[in-house]
């Protein structure tokens, strides 16, 4: 169990939300809300989007079954010996937009990256139910201690691009699409960020 | 004539490629905890706190602080006096190669068309420039891709000047957003023709972080940039307030009567640099 600083402890008193998830939770997270994750994250980035999509496209089954799941854009560094795994922050997602609505279609629940989505995917996650998480950018060392366990489910061979299954205990996340339609990034852009005190935690 | 074995260069590459992933400068640091000090909005002082967290993990812990350990970026100053025992290029391919292995970092490099990886982050991109004296050093910038793709270039005429290069730079960050994991450090090169305009913006990334410019009138643009970008209020990894961008560096080149070229090229908050003299 690796040491808690002062400093993540507030990771454990924000909003615990569990995944895969109870659709009552995700109808209530808001835009710009920070939450913190715990339980199954699969994950993929441009190899295991390019090869899912080309999996459908032959009709054949997906190595997991992504309804009520997230998927959490990374691709992580090797685990040092000793180790669940290297660091593993997100990448950016907009690479993934061309595939997302399709994988959407199948009843994935959330995305996780960094970064803004295209208006076609906003489209879809309204469409589906679907909504988009961030997650910080650069800190693979500190995301690095909430994975728990890592396994490989699929594509070994694209190496750091291959989908991994998770388990992640406090893993901090900030809502950035949520199913009202509400766009965290373009509040921001248009308003500035007054109001964030009112939704920082601690 | 000095001599410096193919061998020190290997290692010293080596070295410099696991240090850089996994040890913030400490200008990066002390840039850090200055912005969480002026920062007004709770959400991006929170995700400041925890990127300086980060990094103490990952330097006490040999984590590195990004997964994304990069395109690995090397800036050879070779002394004229100085005479290689054995392939230079090849010595600094291997001391990447090595870096990436033992460092546990990831291997983020493919062939542009069939993203077959390469399996040891090699090729590195190296730039060799010959210099005065009989000492080699050598700068490593491993190059995350979330902020290098946010990279970008224009021809501008002549008749833009100063205005339409703060313009123009002051843009391309604001369409990065939070993309390349702002705060960020913005390069910026002017001058010279297309390919050295995109040179000098990397090649200003390595300078001490915030070190104004020498000459007074880039030192003035450097200070407008990052006034206005930080004005827009994006932010911490576009979550709002007034730290978009820690530091502008800016490099000058002369150019053609026809061409004002600028070249915009993005750094992280992860800004990882290295450098050694041997």
């Amino acid at each position: 169990m690796p040491k808690i600083s002062p400093v993540s402890q507030f990771l454990q008193q924000l909003r615990r939300v569990e995944v895969p998830f109870n659709p009552a939770v995700v109808a209530e997270l808001k835009a710009g809300e920070l939450v913190s994750l715990s339980g199954v994250l699969y994950t993929g980035r441009d190899q295991t989007h390019r090869r899912l999509c080309a999996l459908l496209d032959e009709g054949r089954p997906l190595p997991v079954d992504l309804r009520g799941q997230l998927l959490y854009y990374v691709g992580p560094t090797p685990a040092l010996p000793g180790r669940v795994i290297g660091a593993a922050g997100p990448t950016t997602s907009y690479r993934m937009d061309a595939y997302t609505p399709r994988l959407l279609e199948l009843g994935l629940t959330a995305t996780m990256g960094k970064g803004p989505r295209s208006e076609e995917v906003r489209q879809a996650m309204l469409a589906h139910g679907a909504i988009y998480l961030a997650t910080i950018g650069g800190a693979g060392a500190l995301l690095s201690r909430c994975i728990r366990k890592s396994e490989l489910v699929a594509f070994a061979d694209a190496g750091a691009e291959a989908m991994f299954r998770f388990e992640v205990e406090n893993f901090p996340a900030v809502v950035i699409n949520d199913l009202a339609g509400n766009d965290f990034y373009r509040r921001v852009s248009d308003h500035g960020a007054p109001h964030l005190a009112a939704i920082s935690p601690a | 004539m000095r001599i410096i074995k193919a061998e020190e260069i290997v290692t010293a590459v080596r070295g410099l490629v696991v240090a850089a992933a996994c040890d913030l400068e400490p200008d990066i640091l002390e840039a850090l905890l200055q912005a969480r000090d002026r920062e007004s909005a709770e959400l991006a002082r929170n995700v400041l706190e925890l990127l300086l967290e980060n990094a103490d993990i990952a330097s006490r812990e040999r984590l590195p602080v990004c997964q994304d350990t990069g395109i690995a970026v090397v800036f050879v100053e070779l002394g004229q006096e100085v005479k290689v025992d054995g392939d230079l290029m090849a010595a600094v391919e291997e001391g990447v190669r090595r870096g990436y292995r033992d460092g546990y970092l990831r291997n983020s490099v493919c062939d542009p068309l069939t993203r077959v990886n390469t399996n040891d982050n090699t090729p590195a991109v190296v730039h060799l420039e010959p210099v005065a004296g009989d000492s080699l050093t050598l700068r490593l910038l491993p190059k995350g891709c979330g902020s290098e793709n946010m990279s970008a270039l224009a021809m501008l005429p002549p008749s833009a000047g100063k205005r339409g290069i703060i313009d123009y730079v002051v843009e391309q960050v604001v369409a990065a957003g939070s993309n390349p994991c702002p705060p960020v450090i913005v390069g910026v090169g002017v001058g010279g023709s297309f390919e050295k305009a995109a040179y000098l913006a990397k090649k200003s990334l390595c300078r001490p972080l915030g070190q104004p410019h020498a000459r007074q009138d880039a030192a003035e643009l450097e200070a407008a940039i990052l006034a206005e970008i930080n004005k827009q209020g994006a932010g911490v990894h576009g979550m709002g307030g007034n730290n978009t961008a820690l530091a502008v560096h800016l490099e000058l080149f002369p150019s053609h009567i026809a061409s004002l070229p600028v070249a915009v090229n993005i750094q992280c908050h992860a800004h990882r640099h290295k450098e050694l003299t041997l």
